[in-house]
């Protein structure tokens, strides 16, 4: 009974943190963007400060007619944004929130679990675009698929670098094996993980696929209501689990003053910081150009990202002797 | 320093964080009245007793939005050796569906009969609606606001420029 009860609570946890952090996300990019170009975003929707505003936006998707277009193919179609919202529901699963036993499913594998399944975003992008049977959409996908594949390179050789440095894939293992002084020797693998995080969830100035300007909206250009909601949702559950992934990886997750306590409150403030650059990034700076975001990848990311391999294992040989 | 790789990204993200702690200098429409600056265009308005209708303003108007009707009228004036005859005005509409707020109605009128007031909020549901008649520009008049002082150290008016210089010759 208590097992049950253990597990019925974890699930339970995990749901809200997942439809509450993106919510969370969601409503300082309002604000913080419009404040960055000196506007006040939202301002009405319940009362203070609009912060009812996400709420009456998915309200608003939940009112809009469900259009599948005729020569897309319906349940690719359909299924597309279920595929892109799941994995980031089963990545949140495994990250620890504070010390011990605060984390949503403990897993010896955690790292490598959460990496292949952030990965499926890539099935996600290329049903989308493919089923919608339009070419800016088709574009769209393709676009995404080469960027999320190029990018996934330097993404799981910077995790590899942690890995390494912890000895362990266990996400709570990393975290406990953590030290201040981690900041500088993995500063490189930080950087580049967070950059490809920022292009595996395709925000700007990674939005190629998405481009506006050019391709409508990029292989979501034919979602309408809930589906497009769907899609809205997973990129900002993906904000929130690449961020977390980073403050887990490389921040130190839970460490902190009183850590026993108040380590949980250490992670999430980590999360969101982390969280803030991502939306920082997105008003600062232009879209990169699809052969910039290839070069970018393959001839810098690439490079510092074994180079840091390298320098991890060095030191981790230097540090056994 | 420009030249360094990367300077243009860093300089976007330092403006984009200034603008993030300077207070923003929205001003909230329909819950806080606006900060309009002097001479604001909002609404015209006309002091009827002043209009002798010469109707340089309706023939000035590039769109034509002023519609101007009037009869003559004798007054008998004691002790004059005939009775004089004046303008009465019977219409004068301003079609605001029309007018694009030029300002040269109000420059043109030779007997201050035309103001700027700065009341901007008249839309209508009808834009029949839009047409003001001689009452409704009428009432506008009570929100014309004082000119604005002069600049202390501008150029004098023609009519002060005029005196000073009598005054110097005499």
């Amino acid at each position: 009974m208590d097992w049950w009860l253990e597990l019925v609570l974890r699930v339970v946890a995990v749901t809200v943190a997942f439809l509450v952090l993106p919510l969370l996300v969601g409503q300082t990019e309002h604000k913080v963007m419009a404040h960055m170009q000196a506007r006040l975003g939202p301002m009405y929707a319940g009362g203070f400060h609009g912060w009812a505003q996400l709420i009456a936006d998915g309200v608003k998707f939940m009112q809009k007619e469900d259009i599948t277009p005729r020569a897309a193919d319906g349940p690719v179609f359909k299924l597309a944004p279920g595929v892109a919202l799941i994995p980031y529901l089963l990545a949140l699963l495994v990250i620890p929130l504070g010390p011990g036993d605060l984390v949503g499913q403990p897993l010896d594998i955690g790292l490598f679990f959460v990496l292949a399944i952030v990965g499926i975003g890539v099935v996600a992008v290329l049903m989308a675009g493919w089923a919608s049977a339009n070419k800016y959409s088709l574009l769209g996908g393709l676009r995404g698929a080469a960027q999320l594949m190029g990018y996934e390179l330097p993404f799981v050789l910077a995790a590899a670098s942690v890995a390494m440095a912890a000895g362990t894939l266990s996400l709570p293992r990393i975290v406990e094996a953590w030290e201040p002084w981690w900041l500088l020797w993995q500063l490189p693998a930080m950087v580049i993980f967070f950059v490809a995080g920022v292009a595996e969830i395709r925000r700007p100035p990674f939005d190629m696929p998405i481009a506006d300007t050019e391709l409508v909206f990029g292989y979501m250009t034919e979602y309408t209501g809930l589906r497009f909601a769907f899609f809205l949702l997973a990129e900002y559950v993906g904000i929130v689990v690449i961020s977390a992934l980073t403050a887990t990886l490389f921040l130190g997750g839970w460490h902190g003053p009183m850590a026993e306590s108040l380590g949980w409150l250490w992670m999430l403030l980590k999360t969101g910081a982390v969280s803030f650059v991502v939306i920082w990034f997105r008003v600062a700076w232009p879209r990169m150009r699809e052969d910039q975001l290839q070069r970018l990848c393959w001839l810098v990311m690439v490079p510092i990202a074994l180079a840091q391999l390298v320098l991890t294992a060095a030191v981790r040989v230097a540090m056994a002797q | 320093m420009s030249g360094v790789p990367g300077f243009g990204l860093g300089k976007g993200l330092a403006i984009t964080l200034k603008t993030l702690v300077s207070r923003s200098t929205t001003q909230q429409y329909p819950d806080v009245a606006p900060d309009l600056p002097p001479r604001s265009r909002g609404v015209i308005a006309l002091r009827e007793e002043n209009c002798t209708v010469c109707m340089l303003c309706a023939r000035e108007c590039p769109d034509w939005c002023i519609y101007i009707d009037s009869h003559k009228e004798e007054v008998v004036v004691p002790g004059a050796a005939r009775p004089r005859q004046r303008n009465v005005l019977d219409r004068f509409d301003i079609d605001f569906s029309l007018c694009m707020y030029c300002g040269i109605c109000i420059e043109v009128c030779p007997f201050d009969a035309l103001f700027w007031s700065p009341e901007f909020e008249y839309a209508e549901f009808d834009i029949r609606h839009l047409m003001h008649d001689k009452e409704r520009l009428d009432e506008w008049m009570a929100t014309v606001p004082a000119p604005p002082a002069h600049d202390p150290r501008g150029e004098l008016s023609k009519e002060e420029a005029n005196a000073l210089k009598k005054a110097g010759a005499e």
